[in-house]
């Protein structure tokens, strides 16, 4: 299977400082191979080099040392760019412009045929859901609107593959879920996604597989369920119709317990204990299960856990 | 080529679509039409100084449109961050240099279309209440077309500044490129007199620094002839053909250097 995307030992360093530049490391060594087809996420905390990598990716920034190809090119190469599709962080786009005229623009620049455009520009804005909003210039458009531009205008040129910055940041629930179903709208139509992320539960829904960056530097790579340090430490009960009695009975199986208000209580299970047994005892006590949810190591421990020690 | 035509019309609906250029164009407009009121306080001649300050306006203005969009036209897409998306299309760097060069070349002679419009309208009118006497003694024909190669060469000369201003933007702050570009603009007026500099100081080093000004800065006098078709003298196509083709020579090297400097830097 050919590589959708591969980096080589790339690195990039940026000076810093007004009148001695130094150079600081954003990028440290990095090798990556993602391949043709599969949805692959690139996780890492702010300031960890997943948007440097993005943009070395794209070529808005040169690397200090080593290479990446892309589509089996180099960066910055048109016959590649003519098959990939790009998402900025936070996007920003020419607030004259209509969401219309800023597709047709970018058509015209991917070569699409006329006939094509107005039908691919109509189409995608419906897909994303600014249908009603076509003829709205951009400056009125909100965070979340302008974020669904910028997916859309990624997809003009029905890609073979698409790198997505941080693509949730700035949606609310319902256009999290919308841009969730159109990546994997995308996987099963053959399409590379490779998206970064600083949300573990985005690459769970979606991934099949991570690249976790800290530092500039490759932390972890692989399936996201191999990685035992994302396994379930426990479980999160909020439960309702209980008293402080109540819980004080349960207190010794639970690794903590707090209360809401109006009742409703937060209790936490260690992994050892099976929430099964508990639920039921508790149901017959007269208290209401809300909700049930296994804790995760969350990404930001596991970053604290494995890189934070280092220099 | 199509690539420049999107980026360019592009740039030039920018312009279109910003209020403050509308402004500077119903100001410059409202000048020329002063200009009217001005001639009338001068005995006889009225036509002249009509001509002088509408040409004038045009060019100021035209200076204005030149530096202010011409500082932003790259470094806007940088600062705002839409040169992102941008140039994930399969576009080089340098087609968005010349590209949004064309687009303000573009805005630059609607405007001076405009400005200049106005010129013979506010002439007009002038030739509607002229005496005879006035009408004898004039020196250039009312609606001399010979305005119009002023104007041309007032042109070639706002492109010679906007890439000026695009070169200085590809490296520097907007608000250092527009000083800049206005430094080259005044030097570049006295220009000729670098040449001379031999004449007045005897420092080597001084003569060899000023010879070196006069090749590196454009010499923009030479595309002023307002003083020339306002008396009524000729100014020979060879002239126009002359000095039109040392500004497209000029130019090109500026966008030449402008592209490799845009080509090689980081967007952080």
């Amino acid at each position: 299977m050919p590589l959708a995307i591969e980096t080589i030992e790339l690195t990039k360093d940026y000076a810093v400082g007004f009148w001695r530049k130094r150079p600081r490391r954003a990028l440290d060594h990095l090798s990556l191979q993602v391949e043709t087809g599969e949805v692959f996420g690139f996780l890492g905390p702010n300031g960890a080099g997943k948007t440097t990598t993005l943009k070395l990716l794209m070529q808005l920034v040169f690397p200090t040392s080593g290479e990446a190809r892309i589509l089996g090119r180099p960066p910055g190469d048109l016959g590649a760019k003519r098959r990939l599709g790009y998402l900025p962080e936070n996007p920003y786009f020419y607030d004259y412009l209509t969401a219309e005229e800023l597709l047709a623009y970018f058509a015209g620049l991917l070569g699409l045929p006329p006939a094509d455009r107005r039908r691919r520009v109509s189409a995608l804005l419906d897909q994303v859901g600014l249908g009603n909003e076509r003829k709205l210039q951009l400056r009125k458009f909100s965070k979340g609107m302008l974020q669904r531009v910028g997916i859309a205008q990624a997809l003009l040129n029905e890609p073979d593959l698409v790198i997505l910055d941080e693509p949730m940041s700035g949606l609310d629930p319902l256009g999290r879920r919308d841009v969730r179903k159109l990546i994997l709208e995308l996987r099963d139509r053959g399409c590379t996604v490779f998206f970064s992320s600083h949300v573990l539960s985005d690459a769970e829904a979606l991934c099949s597989r991570v690249a976790i960056l800290a530092k500039g530097r490759l932390v972890a790579s692989g399936r996201l369920s191999d990685m035992l340090a994302f396994g379930v430490r426990g479980w999160e009960l909020v439960v309702a119709n209980m008293s402080d009695t109540l819980v004080a009975k349960y207190r010794p199986r639970l690794s903590r317990a707090e209360p809401l208000g109006g009742g409703r209580f937060s209790l936490e299970l260690p992994i050892e204990t099976p929430p099964e047994q508990l639920l039921t005892e508790l149901t017959a006590d007269g208290g209401q299960l809300v909700s049930l949810n296994p804790l995760r190591e969350t990404l930001e421990n596991f970053f604290v856990e494995h890189v934070g020690q280092r220099p | 080529m199509k690539t420049l035509g999107w980026i360019a019309i592009n740039g030039f609906r920018e312009a279109v679509r910003d209020k403050v250029m509308y402004s500077l164009v119903a100001f410059a407009v409202l000048l020329i039409v002063a200009s009217y009121i001005v001639g009338e306080l001068t005995a006889g001649q009225d036509v002249k100084i009509t001509k002088d300050l509408g040409l004038s306006a045009i060019g100021i203005f035209g200076l204005f449109m030149a530096i202010f969009i011409g500082i932003g036209l790259v470094s806007k897409e940088v600062e705002r961050r839409s040169i992102y998306s941008l140039l994930a299309k399969p576009i080089r760097r340098s087609d968005l240099v010349i590209g949004k060069y064309l687009g303000l070349v573009l805005t630059l002679v609607v405007n001076v279309a405009v400005m200049t419009a106005a010129l013979y309208l506010v002439l007009a009118y002038l030739g509607t209440e002229e005496s005879d006497l006035a009408r004898q003694a004039r020196e250039a024909p009312l609606l001399d077309p010979a305005l119009l190669k002023a104007v041309g060469l007032m042109l070639v000369q706002l492109m010679v500044v906007t890439a000026t201003a695009l070169f200085f933007s590809t490296f520097s702050t907007p608000i250092l490129s527009a000083v800049l570009t206005f430094l080259v603009y005044v030097a570049g007026f006295f220009s000729a007199d670098l040449r001379n500099f031999d004449q007045v100081v005897d420092s080597r080093v001084v003569q060899a620094l000023a010879r070196g000004l006069y090749y590196m800065l454009p010499n923009l006098a030479s595309f002023d002839v307002t003083a020339q078709v306002v008396h009524g003298l000729p100014i020979t196509w060879r002239y126009m053909a002359v000095t039109t083709a040392y500004g497209l020579t000029y130019i090109t090297i500026l966008l030449v250097m402008s592209a490799t400097i845009f080509s090689r830097r980081d967007f952080k």
